[in-house]
């Protein structure tokens, strides 16, 4: 569970020999310095560069800093449409990862506890698709789903959509692929916390009187809500900054653009890095906002 | 004996079936990296081995895997040595600032790849430093390292102080007790740390599309291709990663589960 991993230092901790800063030093400053050079700095530079003008004297893609705070209110203005759907695919993505998720993460952690092999056979299962490209996973589904294929024959013979209509393209098809794409992030930090699940409480919930459902909400639930953010925060982030699923050449059509589909245009082929640098600042100060609201009301304050 | 239920079988069905799901694209791809195509690959035009015994006769592809190998094993190196020393700094020193320095770590995980990658080739477009094989890594590094740290992290913990202790008494002198002790116990950790780095590495798009300038690693040329088609060799190079993985992987776990077992039985 990468995100619980961080953060609850002292319950496990070991009592080791806790002097020479020297040696601290020596371990963490090499990595800390890569940081801050390569990952807090270009973060500063984002901001800077949103804040940027176009140069006077300048071709396309000059700029000078200006504190043009006007490039905030033009990439809102501009690109509410694939603000407001990033969030909407990467909610609705994460839910349905979530759902399809829960039955195999107990299944495998719970169920199969006593069948170390076939756990093990499970769980190498789960993480398959990690090894293999996403990229040529997406196309795979894209083939399947693509209009002459035999799947869309079969929906259409059914009536289950009109011949006139496409599921390649839709916004149906590209929440299909996100939540594909992130079923496994979510389905590891959910088993990491059914593994050690007691299963005793069930029975003991059960003895109290209280029907499969209530022992469920009441005890399996508050349980595993470690698991439950952890996965939710696996997911739900990197779709709201993902683009390729809804890329035409992949799920998407020109009506599924998302933020990410908007700053890749805008950096690398517009070269309008303010609007760019505006957008990724947004992204990211949305998602720090979430994250943080969502970890104090879930009350796993040490998640962090 | 219990008494059969179709209840009872409803969660083991529907497992079976959700990774049945999840498994589709992989066969999917694996099937059609034997498909005697030629331009595209979205039809199946027959059986062929051919795509497998000439992978290179589409140099770019080949190209492409290794760009994305070499750039994959520089940054695993660079990122699991550094990630290692971090984790096992956090662990096992007591200092002030050690949330700040997790708050540190975790945010790189947090942050949207298109926000890490537009905010690199932002700084190294203000640098002027042109992108190439330097700058991918330089990006492949940092967002690797994070995982490293988790995962190596998780073993530094359940490592026993008292074993070098031990070592120290036996007048190792520090360097030694590194080496002989602390090194092996936590190699596992290493191992699958570097493991994990080298997949995020070697399957990375995002990022790599920002920083990559005229470079074309293995996900990127996909990308490209797939407007006007995937060539069947890019499948046979996944599909040939996924086979080796895979088996690495089996003979890993099953080895584990094999002594889980043995451990369930003698108890």
């Amino acid at each position: 569970m990468a995100f619980a991993a961080f953060g609850n230092s002292s319950a496990t901790e070991h009592k080791g020999p806790t002097k020479s800063g020297g040696i601290v030093l020596a371990l963490l400053m090499p990595g800390l310095i890569y940081l801050g050079l390569f990952f807090f700095t270009p973060l500063f530079s984002l901001i800077i560069t949103s804040l940027e003008a176009p140069a006077e004297t300048g071709g396309i893609g000059e700029y000078v800093y200006a504190f043009n705070v006007e490039n905030y209110s033009y990439v809102v203005q501009n690109y509410l449409p694939q603000i407001i759907r990033s969030f909407y695919y990467a909610t609705v993505a994460t839910v349905a990862a979530l759902l399809i998720s829960y039955p195999l993460a107990y299944f495998i952690g719970v169920k199969l506890r006593n069948r170390p092999l076939l756990k093990s056979l499970m769980l190498t299962l789960v993480i398959a698709p990690f090894f293999i490209s996403f990229l040529l996973r997406t196309i795979a589904w894209k083939s399947i789903f693509s209009d002459g294929g035999a799947v869309m024959q079969l929906v259409y013979n059914l009536g289950l959509m009109k011949p006139s209509e496409h599921f390649l393209g839709s916004d149906f098809a590209v929440i299909f692929g996100l939540t594909y794409n992130f079923i496994p992030f979510m389905t590891l930090p959910l088993y990491t916390t059914l593994e050690r699940f007691d299963v005793r409480l069930l029975e003991a919930g059960a003895d109290l009187y209280a029907n499969p459902y209530k022992v469920f909400t009441k005890v399996t639930l508050p349980i595993t809500t470690p698991g439950i953010i952890s996965g939710t925060l696996l997911v739900f982030i990197p779709i709201a900054g993902d683009y390729v699923n809804a890329s035409r050449d992949f799920l998407g059509s020109a009506k599924t653009s998302m933020i990410g589909t908007m700053v890749e245009s805008d950096f690398l082929q517009n070269w309008d890095y303010p609007s760019a640098s505006a957008l990724s600042v947004l992204l990211m100060a949305v998602i720090v906002i979430l994250v943080a609201t969502y970890v104090r009301s879930a009350g796993t304050e040490d998640l962090l | 004996m219990k008494r059969f239920s179709i209840g009872k079988l409803t969660l083991p069905v529907y497992s079976v079936l959700a990774i049945a799901f999840m498994l589709i694209p992989i066969v999917y791809t694996i099937v059609f990296s034997f498909n005697n195509s030629n331009r595209g690959n979205t039809t199946w035009k027959g059986f062929t081995f051919d795509k497998w015994l000439g992978v290179c006769n589409r140099p770019d592809v080949c190209d492409a895997l290794g760009n994305s190998l070499l750039i994959g094993g520089v940054s695993t190196l660079i990122a699991t040595i550094l990630g290692t020393a971090l984790a096992i700094g956090l662990v096992r020193y007591k200092f002030k600032a050690r949330a700040l320095v997790n708050l540190a770590l975790f945010l790189p995980m947090a942050t949207p790849e298109v926000v890490l990658g537009a905010g690199l080739a932002g700084l190294f477009f203000n640098l002027s430093f042109a992108p190439g094989l330097l700058t991918v890594i330089i990006a492949h590094v940092m967002f690797c390292l994070s995982f490293v740290v988790v995962t190596v992290k998780a073993r530094v913990q359940t490592l026993d102080p008292v074993l070098e202790e031990a070592g120290r008494d036996l007048y190792a002198n520090p360097n030694q007790v590194f080496w002989k002790i602390t090194f092996p116990l936590l190699l596992p950790g290493i191992v699958s740390a570097a493991l994990l780095a080298f997949s995020l590495s070697f399957d990375d798009f995002i990022i790599t599309y920002f920083n990559s300038g005229e470079v074309t690693t293995f996900p990127k040329f996909i990308y490209v291709a797939a407007a006007r088609g995937v060539p069947a060799e890019a499948n046979v190079i996944a599909s040939a990663v996924f086979l080796a993985t895979i088996l690495l992987v089996l003979i890993v776990q099953i080895n584990g589960a094999i002594k889980r077992k043995r451990m369930l039985k003698n108890k």
